[in-house]
């Protein structure tokens, strides 16, 4: 008998469940008093550098319908393509940057919004730049567990074009499910959990 | 975050087999919300392996007490007093230092202080339902409140959850983002129901059952329930290949 691995095994996921909002927007959800805001509400400051953006999207379930419980974490690198994480090796972030976010969506509309920066390309594992993307994190109510995408930018067609991910996807036709379309200040970015419009999730 | 060196490696491939799959019917809310296409593979870039971190400067001094946190002075939450403790641990058995856990459940009678809540259980105005921890050097953690009552919900005509505490838990990378339930050994309710028995693999359910822990109850005051919660490991970067200039 070989030696064992004594590896443990990842704890089980289970679903966020309806009331997700208790426990990670209390103040949101009209819990008041317990802490002095919500994590994750506000990105940046007025000192934060780089070029001011909103995401905003809804994201639809299998009969078309917009999701009002749902609860979405981003995370992206700052405009210099660097990361505010103690694993960050190549430099120091903006600390005027938190680079995570969260938001639960309108509980009438289904809407989430983020105010963030635009953020800078990051490598690849080869070193090849990545294009510009914030990778999101979608947890709710009949979500058995937290599904990864990414999203990316429509209106950065060259680095889009040469982005290791993005090139290597099979069906390039499902590629424009990851992309973010500009109006104005605002990048609109709907996820379709089913259908013919699905988006592409990752494992991670 | 102590003194230890930032960990910069990939995360292992996450063994999906003792996650719950997304398309799990008798858990009827899945079924228009679960992905039909195949995940595409993603190795670990930057991106996934780089996450937000919190410091012990943002707790409250009753952030980890749901029995005090929303209480008006001088008074507490109805119910079983708990304590419930364990560490955060990945999957080389490291213990995860500074991950934030934050938490939110029933009250003792099975009721939600939330908008889209209607059980006819009354709410407690002492018990607001949700707090946070952030793990200490050794990946520890704790936390007191009532334990939370069973409660009916729409699904089947007759399901109940069975006594469970939500965790939402950080790692040091965003690909350790983990949502899990805590349930209580000896729960009969377990076995029946829905949102448990969407994981199949039983070893993995049974890693979500905490443990009454008489050596840690607190005599005349709370019982206590040992939770401990893995997250994803990392891989040595040894040998791997480096970029240039990195």
């Amino acid at each position: 008998m070989a030696q064992q691995l004594n590896q443990l095994r990842e704890t089980a996921s289970q679903t966020a469940g309806p009331y997700v909002h208790i426990g990670c927007v209390p103040n949101f959800s009209g819990i008041s008093g317990v802490y002095d805001e919500d994590l994750g509400i506000a990105m940046v400051n007025e000192k934060t550098a780089g070029e001011r953006i909103v995401i905003e999207g809804r994201v639809f379930d299998g009969t078309g319908t917009p999701l009002k419980d749902s609860l979405i974490e981003i995370w992206q690198a700052d405009s210099q393509g660097l990361y505010n994480s103690p694993s960050e090796m190549r430099g120091t972030a903006d600390p005027n940057f938190t680079g995570w976010g969260r938001q639960a969506m309108d509980m009438d509309t289904g809407v989430f919004r983020f105010e963030t920066v635009k953020p800078g390309r990051v490598p690849f594992l080869d070193g090849r730049l990545q294009a510009p993307h914030v990778s999101l994190w979608i947890v709710a109510r009949g979500i058995n567990l937290g599904l990864n995408t990414r999203m990316y930018f429509a209106d950065e067609e060259a680095a889009n074009a040469e982005d290791p991910v993005l090139v290597r996807i099979e069906h390039q036709v499902r590629v424009p499910t990851l992309m973010a379309t500009r109006k104005g200040d605002t990048y609109h970015f709907d996820i379709y959990l089913q259908g013919e419009s699905e988006t592409i999730f990752f494992d991670i | 975050m102590g003194n230890a060196k930032p960990e910069t490696g990939a995360f292992f491939p996450r063994n999906r087999s003792l996650h719950p799959k997304a398309f799990t019917p008798d858990y009827k809310t899945s079924v228009v919300r679960s992905p039909q296409k195949a995940l595409l593979s993603l190795n670990d870039t930057i991106s996934e392996i780089t996450g937000p971190v919190f410091g012990h400067e943002i707790l409250g001094e009753k952030d980890n007490d749901l029995i005090l946190n929303f209480a008006r002075p001088g008074e507490s939450a109805l119910g079983e007093r708990i304590v419930v403790h364990g560490r955060v641990l990945d999957e080389r058995g490291r213990g995860v230092s500074g991950a934030l856990l934050e938490f939110w459940q029933a009250n003792a009678g099975g009721r939600y202080r939330h908008a889209k809540e209607g059980y006819i259980a009354p709410l407690d105005p002492n018990f607001g339902g949700c707090g946070r921890t952030i793990t200490d050097d050794d990946g520890y953690y704790s936390l007191r409140t009532v334990k939370p009552g069973p409660y009916p919900w729409p699904n089947g005509v007759n399901d109940w959850r069975p006594s469970h505490i939500h965790f939402s838990v950080f790692g040091h990378g965003f690909a350790q983002r983990l949502i899990t339930q805590m349930y209580f050994e000896g729960d009969p309710l377990i076995p029946l129901c829905p949102i448990a028995r969407t994981i199949t693999d039983q070893a993995a359910l049974d890693q979500l059952i905490a443990p009454l822990d008489m050596a840690n109850t607190i005599p005349m005051d709370a019982r206590a329930f040992k939770f401990d919660i893995v997250l994803r490991g990392r891989r040595s970067t040894l040998f791997e290949n480096r970029m240039e200039g990195n």
